[in-house]
């Protein structure tokens, strides 16, 4: 059971399914870290641009690479607007507030989509998306590499906007004191709504990296979501690297996981690694840090 | 004797109806309002007055369904038997979850994240399993007689369910008028300071979850007995742990009758929306969400808050400091 | 000599490269009022959470009553008699003041309506009497200082820790305040304060411990500790000692 040749391709695959995992994960941790909210809407965002991303491909038939660089734009403004406007005023900046508001954006998101698209489960076909390239022993798909390298990418880019800009380096100073940053002229409620939209960016970036070889329905972000909160909670509230490397992980675990559980459970591996880690080591493997 | 005048008459109301009416849209719809206020009620007991806002009472709901119904189904265990059976594996799983969460220390946003995780185990275990029926979840044979728990009318089901949420009601009122009461609303306030003060928080809490579990699953239980089916989705599904929530906190988390008026106004809210825009299956959830964002944002207190500007003092139920002490 | 009621054996803490806790070893007796001064950050409010078991040691033992009782858990501690205020308030915001210190009460009070009445007299006891019904939240400083101890007072503690009790009151609330303090020691309570306020801490302690850097530099009486040349460095710096000397000479 455990040749290489069944681990290895398991161990590849693991690692590209991981690197979308880690960029979901990146736009939570992000907003973990600024807002200091656990935002449960991730889920529904994704699945929103999911669907976004699926119809531009049926109706337009535009290739979902290219569906991001409108969509990202296009979800950022979202993110920014519903954190501005809806989330950051009605939770009254209690945390309970942000918990129970970004639950109820959730469910009305999630259940627009059911409303109009039914609950049926749906794929694309990207002429494409079943080419392979061999890595090693393993024959990887296409889309998938081009995903772990958009990641890679995404990853350096939001560092670099982190670090080099001055949005980046307000964010960066929001998160670790607020009401000083505050002092010094920085407008929170606007890098609030920044950060929020960040997030959804990379969740829809994500959308898009994923569409080619994974399904939609109005529940396929939910999936994600638990994921996503594994790998920042294992990689440590708001650290990126840590969202980077703890993806990567937990693509890994699920991958390993399915030989010996199968496909459906091999996601309760994942919940089980979620609830153990929470429980044995609450501020992560990388702790806080941005 | 006086502080429980408010819970006779509110039942002595309720109970009136199957005298005034026949209807079996109306019974229905009362007896589905006070399952959800049951239920309610269970997270309302830790989220409310605790302050530990669980996301996953699901938990609790669905292995209470799947026990008394596995256990009729599959051992022959009688009904009421499978009633007491539920409620304690429903009470037990709260409590292994309580342990532990709470040995962990696990607080606020992580405490709901996790309650959420467990839910989902157990919905995708429930899914696979072949004792929970698997995918296609678990049929109570149709035994109309009283001692299997089901009944040809819908009436004595109104009963039953008035009954057990009458008994919810008594046993909040008397933990708002205890010590433990107190404790766990001061946990609620500030842990850290209400350790200072000599409270076990960890027992305290522990023990909230339980009972709070414990009432949730009396829901869970009848509610297998009264639709006859349940699977994965209806047992441990989102909708149940929304549910769980949405009714006290928009009718007032951590006061007594918070989860009936709350349960009342999101099925009314429901079936408005059904006659309005059709039976589409999702937007009835839209505007429960909706709803829960509103209330969030505008009516903190939840509709508890705006009776208190209404209702006349002796029948203020606890809001948190307006409570007048006899 | 009465035998010391709690005894600070040696205790030190490390925060990641920081020992913020350095060997220190303290006695307090029983019917007095000691006070643990030094400046900011000499880590008085860290050997405080150590003592009220919100932090556990690194290294050394905490003796109460000639039980060992290093890194209890608070509430072990509470039911043995040590009451903890502190140094920024955290009372529970959606109670009223009675509401507030009835929590404290019900440590030894199970009826909900013998602990509202015990509540009512501790209030009474520090002069929130006529604030009962008030929420806690709209307590001002001064307010909420005094429900800390009064909720403190309310567990009937036999050691009572102040946290920095006085610290953001102006002079007349201070002036106030202090004899609350000090009529706590007529009932046999022992008080453990950490204080700023120079004359408040010099006309209430009998005994002082005096921390910097960690360590303890002096202890005595209020009058031993003012002259020591070490307090004094500590506070204003080196060779202040000297100068005060001196410019005390010229005077």
């Amino acid at each position: 059971m455990l040749s290489p040749v069944i681990l290895v391709p398991a161990v590849i695959n693991g690692l590209m399914a991981g690197a979308v995992y880690a960029l979901v994960a990146l736009g939570l941790t992000l907003i973990y870290g600024v807002l200091h909210i656990i935002n449960f809407a991730h889920g529904a965002l994704l699945t929103a641009a999911m669907f976004a991303a699926f119809f531009a491909f049926t109706l337009f038939g535009i290739d979902p690479y290219l569906t991001a660089i409108v969509l990202t734009p296009l979800f950022f403004g979202t993110g920014y607007a519903l954190q501005r406007f809806i989330i950051g005023p009605a939770a009254h900046g209690e945390d309970r507030g942000f918990l129970l508001v970004t639950l109820g954006l959730a469910v009305v998101i999630e259940n627009t989509l059911l409303y109009f698209f039914r609950a049926d489960t749906r794929t694309i076909n990207l002429p494409y998306a079943f080419d392979v390239i061999e890595i090693g022993p393993a024959f990887v798909a296409v889309p998938r590499v081009i995903a772990f390298a958009a990641v890679i990418a995404v990853a350096i880019g939001l560092w670099a906007f982190m670090h080099w800009t001055d949005t980046g380096k307000a964010i960066r100073a929001v998160a670790k004191e607020k009401l000083g940053a505050e002092l010094c002229g920085i407008n929170v409620a606007h890098i609030y709504g920044v950060t929020f939209g960040v997030g959804a960016a990379c969740v829809a970036i994500a959308a898009c990296l994923l569409i080619p070889t994974y399904y939609v329905n109005p529940t396929a972000g939910e999936a994600f979501v638990l994921i996503a909160f594994t790998i920042v909670v294992l990689g440590g509230m708001g650290s990126i690297p840590g969202a980077l490397l703890g993806g990567l992980c937990v693509g890994v675990v699920e991958s390993v996981s399915s030989i010996f559980l199968g496909q459906s459970l091999g996601q309760i591996g994942i919940f089980i690694m979620f609830i153990a880690v929470l429980l044995a080591r609450p501020s992560g493997l990388f702790g806080a840090r941005l | 004797m006086k502080p429980y005048l408010p819970i006779v008459f509110v039942v002595a109301l309720l109970a009136i109806v199957p005298f005034v009416t026949t209807s079996n849209v109306v019974l229905n719809f009362l007896v589905t309002t006070l399952l959800i206020a049951l239920v309610g009620q269970g997270w309302n007991l830790l989220g409310g007055y605790g302050g530990q806002y669980s996301f996953g009472h699901a938990a609790f709901f669905g292995t209470a369904a799947y026990a008394t119904a596995i256990l009729q189904v599959r051992y022959g265990v009688n009904a009421w038997l499978g009633l007491v059976a539920g409620i304690l594996a429903g009470a037990l799983v709260g409590a292994a979850i309580g342990v532990l969460c709470f040995r962990s220390g696990l607080r606020g946003s992580y405490f709901s994240l996790v309650t959420l995780a467990f839910a989902e185990v157990l919905r995708i275990i429930s899914s696979v399993a072949p004792i929970t029926g698997a995918g296609v979840g678990t049929l109570i044979k149709l035994d109309l007689r009283p001692e299997a728990f089901q009944f040809q009318s819908r009436v004595p089901f109104y009963w039953i369910i008035l009954a057990l949420v009458a008994l919810s009601l008594v046993a909040v009122r008397a933990t708002e008028n205890s010590r433990f009461g107190a404790y766990l609303v001061a946990i609620r306030e500030n842990e850290d300071a209400a350790s200072a003060l000599g409270i076990n928080t960890f027992a305290v809490k522990l023990a909230a979850m339980t009972i709070s579990a414990a009432i949730t699953s009396a829901a869970g239980c009848f509610y297998a007995q009264y639709f006859l089916f349940i699977d994965a989705a209806i047992a441990y599904g989102p909708r149940i742990s929304i549910d769980a929530l949405l009714a006290p906190i928009v009718g007032g988390a951590g006061t007594l009758f918070g989860s009936l008026f709350g349960a009342l106004a999101i099925k009314s809210l429901g079936e408005a929306t059904k006659l309005v825009a059709g039976d589409a299956p999702g937007l009835d959830l839209v505007v429960y969400g909706l709803l829960l964002i509103a209330v969030v944002g505008f009516l903190p207190r939840g509709m508890a808050g705006l009776m208190a500007a209404v209702v006349p003092r002796g029948f203020r139920t606890a809001l948190p400091a307006e409570r007048d002490h006899a | 000599m009465p035998e010391p009621m709690l005894i600070v054996d040696s205790v030190s803490r490390r925060f990641g490269g920081l020992l913020a806790v350095d060997k220190v070893s303290l006695q307090i007796n029983p019917g007095q009022i000691t006070a643990l001064i030094g400046p900011n950050g000499a880590g008085k409010t860290t050997l405080f959470s150590i003592i009220s078991g919100f932090l556990p040691p690194d290294e050394g033992r905490i003796v109460y009553d000639r039980i060992d009782v290093t890194a209890e858990p608070p509430y072990k501690l509470a039911r043995r008699g040590i009451a903890r205020t502190f140094q920024l308030v955290q009372p529970f915001p959606g109670l009223t003041v009675r509401e507030n210190i009835a929590i404290g009460a019900h440590l030894w009070q199970r009826s909900r309506a013998a602990a509202l009445k015990l509540a009512d007299q501790v209030a009474r006891s520090v002069g929130l009497g006529a604030q009962c019904e008030a929420p806690a939240a709209t307590l001002t400083v001064a307010g909420s200082k005094r429900l800390e101890l009064a909720r403190a007072l309310a567990i009937a503690p036999r050691l009572l820790l102040l946290d920095e009790v006085l610290a953001g009151l102006n002079p007349s609330e201070i002036r106030d305040m202090v004899p609350v303090i000090r009529a706590l020691t007529g009932t046999g309570m022992t008080i453990l304060m950490t204080e700023h306020v120079m004359q408040a801490v010099m006309s209430l302690a009998e005994q002082i411990f005096v921390i910097a850097e960690g360590r303890v530099i002096a202890r005595g009486t209020p009058a031993d500790v003012a002259a020591d040349q070490r307090v004094i460095e500590a506070y204003l710096g080196r060779g202040a000692a000297h100068r005060t000397a001196a410019g005390n000479a010229h005077a």
